[in-house]
């Protein structure tokens, strides 16, 4: 370009109309693409943005369903709802999450071992939900996080109801307990679908009644929508629109009314206090349970907040195993508990004459070997007929019975009573127990040796020994079938429900077993007289026979631990550990001519049976039956006759206690003190 | 065809017109462009008016910066444009000193260094620049022959991209870019040939590249890849990008109302009152409120461009031309943005976001295009 150009105002104009031109299509052609986005955007996509928008701006917030109350059968409370504070998070606000968590170790709210679990549980929620990181907390914890509170946004402390067993320990086998819900129960509410009941729980029923009636004490859980600004925070209204965002009401669980007596219930635990065992009182009429115990128990409360690592490890490694219902899952020989039944056999399949003594020098020998099996502790009882066989529990006269009776017939006869099979109470986690016979060995048992049930094992089923394990829970439902004659019911310790509104009570409606129909009134009042004796002259009589106004009958037993060769005598409270020594044994129901309430205690490692296990079932049994002034609560219907421990006996004269002793015994023994097993 | 002329044709509101026609005419303002910009600016009130949350506060002070920019566009439609070609250079060595200034002592301002603190007053220097480079452009121009030569176009690189780098550097790349843009459309008004545009363009992108490389800081970075995954961040970055198209998206055709969207009244939307004041409009006003307001940008923009042709000298077209079309990529970077079309930059929408110089400067901006059209010499008609 060597020349100097010129400028050409013309063309110069030209260009630049040109280039206006141009611009003009460039512009309305952007303009259309702008307008073409918003199509998409407010046309096209509409729904989906104001979907978003919605969520954005309500946020569902759960109304908790407030937890049915537990009552005992006079409606006082055993386990109610109340007020905690418990930390919360919401993980989008905290920048975080694992600092954070970190932090509130730090500061000494949460403890170092529920990082993981915490952690998984917050990322398991669903966005901008509230988690509860950690539940009940204590003022002391409340204080702490006070002063930190400014270091950890998106963190608080929010008030919600949560569990509260009054009376601690007391119970807990047949309340359960309930604790957070794991992924396991949220599993489980799905595939049930009740998932959506519990949008704003944080706590579900484990074990016991919390548990098997998580349905009823639960209620569903309603939600209402609250209308959230940006930063969460809720607001009243958004512009000149005030909000009017559906509720959904919360309906509440049903309050569960147990058969438990809660005197009754505390008694019986007051008497296993520091030991192991367990106590089940059932009201033979009906099946319902007036107590259950199992010691060591533990407190349930602390689970509403979550165990420590530490303290669920030292609940599990405790040696007493605090955890395990011994009621239901406790399995043990019966021991003599189960002569009574034993005698019923007799009566029925080998029509023994309950009159007829028989000798007992102290020791047994089976017909035809060599093998003899001893009375267990004292000698020799001499003559002894059926009754009182039962209340001095005389081994010699049950081994020859059973021997007479024969392994299978007694398996079938026992069968009746409920052993080797679930009572089907209304908790879970019951255990069958064990009902030995010919065929179960032979299905039991690899080696062809193993399998042949030997004529010595029926003898030691006679006392009790052996094979047959049972659980307390059995035989109590076992003595509550002898009290009631063959009619029995399911064992349930939730009779009915109450609608909290209205306060209308719902009972459910008792379930009867099939009678026991073989057994003649005649018999099943032979046997009863001998349970009697066992507290007028018996094996029980110095311990638990003592001044009743009413009529017991009982029987003691011994579950023995350690097994004694069979041809020793060992005396084994001496030679082996506390832990090894026999268990403690002892069944009654009472009052015998009309029972209302049939009571079996374990004691294990109590040694002889009826010393430990038979004050208990007395107490018990006191507790229940009788007033303030000593006398039954619900008097013998008017012209009852007054039950006898058997010929010879006079009626019990309430006020007199044991005067019943005095009278002339039949046979050469002693009524009264002399303890046998 | 004097102002005191009386009229006589027509019906009462033809007359009317004239008088309003002459009255204007001899202020030299442009009636179809005042009206354009003063619809464009009440929209504005109404919509600030919701976004603040029904503040007049904010409302009464948008208004005192429009009356301060209409004060300011019909002091500079006075203005002879040869006083203004005379005054560009000079307007431009003086920004371009502030500038530097700014960069090596300038106040700290939202991270970055934009702002001169006169006591009572503060400004951004390249505030100035978006009209000081275009007028300057067109000064080195107006004599010279169109389309430009080579050794023009290296004069007209240096003027644009020394105050642009300068800009860049605060760090302030939108405003960078717009000082870029202004300048660059002088040059492609002025008749730059396509295949120096393309070739420029393919520039751009080496450029653009390298800048991404070497250049450009993290925060820029993340606007960038935000527009194209806004999702990867919901509560960072991309928060902004997804709440605003939540925003218009739910707005649908006719909008939620006046005060009634969620997205902006419950505080979803952020730079509600500012950047993305435009999502307020689709979120309450719905497609037929955005479009509404995007025609009257267009229609602006039109006028503008009708103008700048009209004009007679070089300066003048190219300098009303350039003013036309930045405004219209203000408007479009701006929407695009806030609609996902563009990345995330902090330009406002022209006369309708809250805050800042920009009012004032776009105002001013055209009072020069007015005076620009109406001092024109005219010619035997």
């Amino acid at each position: 370009m060597g020349t100097v150009r010129i400028k050409d105002h013309w063309a110069e104009q030209r260009l630049f109309e040109q280039r206006a031109l141009i611009a003009t299509i460039v512009i309305v052609t952007l303009t259309a693409v702008l307008i073409g986005r918003l199509v998409v955007l407010q046309v096209m996509r509409y729904d989906y943005y104001a979907e978003l928008s919605q969520g954005n701006r309500v946020r569902v917030e759960p109304l908790p369903a407030q937890r049915g109350l537990i009552l005992d059968r006079n409606g006082k409370v055993l386990a109610e709802n109340r007020p905690a504070f418990q930390l919360e998070l919401v993980r989008e606000r905290v920048p975080d999450v694992e600092k954070t968590l970190q932090g509130l170790v730090d500061i000494g709210v949460m403890q170092e071992d529920d990082l993981d679990d915490t952690l998984r549980l917050v990322r398991s929620r669903r966005s901008f939900e509230s988690v509860p990181i950690r539940l009940r907390l204590t003022d002391e914890e409340i204080a702490r996080f006070a002063v930190h509170r400014f270091e950890f946004p998106g963190v608080d402390i929010a008030t919600r109801l949560t569990r509260w067993y009054p009376h601690g320990e007391r119970a807990v086998h047949a309340l359960g307990y309930v604790a957070a819900i794991s992924e396991a129960d949220v599993k489980k509410l799905e595939k049930e679908d009740q998932l959506s009941k519990y949008a704003g729980t944080s706590l579900i029923g484990k074990l016991g009644i919390e548990a098997s009636y998580e349905e009823e004490l639960h209620g569903t859980d309603g939600s209402r929508q609250i209308l959230v600004n940006a930063a969460g925070k809720s607001v009243d209204k958004q512009g000149t629109l005030k909000a009017d965002l559906p509720v959904k009401k919360s309906v509440a669980g049903r309050d569960v009314i147990t058969s438990i007596d809660l005197p009754t219930e505390l008694v019986a635990e007051q008497g296993l206090i520091g030991r192991r065992g367990a106590v089940v009182a059932i009201d033979p009429e009906n099946g319902d349970v007036v107590a259950l115990v199992s010691t060591p128990g533990f407190d349930p409360n602390p689970f509403t907040r979550g165990l420590t690592r530490a303290e669920y490890g030292a609940l599990r490694e405790n040696l007493d195993v605090p955890l395990l219902n011994r009621a239901l899952r406790g399995q043990y020989p019966s021991g003599s508990t189960i002569k009574p039944g034993l005698a019923l056999a007799g009566l029925v399949y080998h029509d023994v004459d309950p009159n007829a003594t028989k000798f007992c020098p102290g020791i047994w020998r089976l017909p035809g070997s060599s093998l003899a099996f001893r009375e267990g502790r004292t000698g020799r009882h001499g003559a002894m007929d059926l009754r009182h066989a039962i209340a001095k529990s005389c081994d010699v006269y049950f081994y020859g019975l059973a021997n007479d009776i024969g392994v299978d017939n007694m398996a079938e006869f026992l069968g009746q009573f409920g052993f080797g099979s679930l009572t089907g109470i209304d908790i879970s986690g019951e255990k069958p127990g064990l009902l030995p016979s010919k065929e179960w060995k032979r299905k039991t048992f690899k080696r062809p040796a193993d399998q042949i049930w030997f004529p010595g094992e029926t003898v030691n089923f006679g006392i009790g020994q052996g094979y047959f394990l049972v659980t307390p829970l059995q035989l109590a439902h076992y003595v509550s079938i002898i009290a009631n004659r063959g009619t029995s019911y399911k064992p349930r310790l939730v009779i009915g429900v109450r609608d909290p509104a209205t306060g209308e009570v719902k009972r459910f409606p008792a379930v009867k077993n099939e009678e026991i129909k073989n057994v003649s009134a005649e018999q099943w009042q032979i046997v009863t007289e001998g349970m009697a004796g066992t507290l007028r002259y018996g094996t029980a009589a110095a311990f638990a026979g003592k001044n009743m106004t009413y009529t017991i009958a009982g029987k003691t037993g011994t579950a023995q631990v350690f097994t004694v060769a069979r041809n020793q005598s060992l005396d084994n409270q001496k030679t082996v550990s506390d832990r090894l020594r026999d268990h403690s044994w002892f069944i009654a129901f009472a009052p015998a001519e009309h029972p209302r309430i049939a009571v079996a205690v374990i004691v294990e490692n109590g040694g002889f049976g009826s010393s430990i296990a038979s004050p208990i079932a007395r107490n018990v049994m006191d507790t229940y039956l009788l007033d303030a002034n000593g006398q039954l609560k619900v008097p013998l219907p008017p012209g009852t006759v007054p039950l006898t421990p058997g010929p010879g006996y006079g009626p019990l004269t309430p006020g007199k206690g044991t005067a019943a002793a005095a009278a002339a015994p039949p046979k050469e023994d002693a009524p009264g003190t002399e303890a046998e097993d | 065809m004097g102002i005191y002329e009386p009229i006589e044709t027509g019906s009462r509101s033809q007359r009317t017109f004239t008088a309003a026609g002459r009255i204007l005419g001899a202020l030299k303002l442009d009636g179809p462009l005042l009206v354009g910009l003063g619809l464009i600016t009440l929209y504005g009130f109404v919509i600030l008016y919701s976004a603040s949350g029904q503040s007049w506060n904010r409302v009464a002070d948008a208004a005192i910066r429009a009356a301060l920019g209409g004060t300011a566009m019909c002091v500079l439609a006075q203005v002879k444009p040869a006083f203004l070609r005379r005054l560009a250079p000079f307007l431009f060595v003086i920004g371009v000193i502030l500038l530097i200034v700014v960069d090596i002592t300038g106040h700290i301002g939202k991270g970055a260094q934009r702002w001169l603190s006169l006591g009572f007053f503060r400004f951004q220097p390249s505030e100035i620049m978006k009209l000081a480079v275009p007028m300057t452009c067109a000064w080195w121009l107006h004599d010279r022959p169109l389309p430009p030569s080579f050794a023009s176009l290296v004069t007209l690189a240096v003027i644009i991209l020394v105050p642009t780098g300068l800009t860049i550097l605060q760090p302030d790349l939108g405003t960078g870019g717009l000082i870029l843009i202004g300048g660059m459309m002088v040059v492609i008004m002025a008749g730059l040939q396509f295949r120096v545009i393309f070739a420029l363009a393919a520039a751009g992108a080496t450029a653009a590249w390298l800048a991404w490389e070497y250049v450009l800081y993290e925060y820029q970075k993340q606007r960038v890849f935000m527009l194209f995954d806004p999702e990867a961040d919901k509560l960072g970055a991309g928060y902004h990008i997804i709440q605003s198209q939540i925003a218009i998206g739910s707005g649908g055709v006719f909008g939620k109302g006046l005060l009634n969207g969620s997205q902006g009244q419950l505080e979803f939307l952020p730079e509600r009152t500012t950047d993305f004041i435009f999502a307020m409009v689709g979120e309450e006003l719905g497609l037929l409120g955005a479009t509404i307001l995007l025609l009257l940008y267009l229609f602006v923009v039109g006028r503008a461009l009708y103008l700048a042709v009209e004009t007679q000298d070089t300066f003048a077209r190219l300098l009303a031309g350039s003013i036309a079309l930045t405004f219209f990529v203000y408007v479009f970077i701006n929407t695009g943005m806030v609609s996902g079309l563009l990345p995330v930059v902090g330009v406002p929408l022209p006369l309708v976001s809250y805050g800042g110089t920009s009012m004032v400067t776009l105002l001013a901006s055209f009072g020069i295009l007015m005076s620009l059209y109406s001092h024109r010499k005219l010619v035997a008609s």
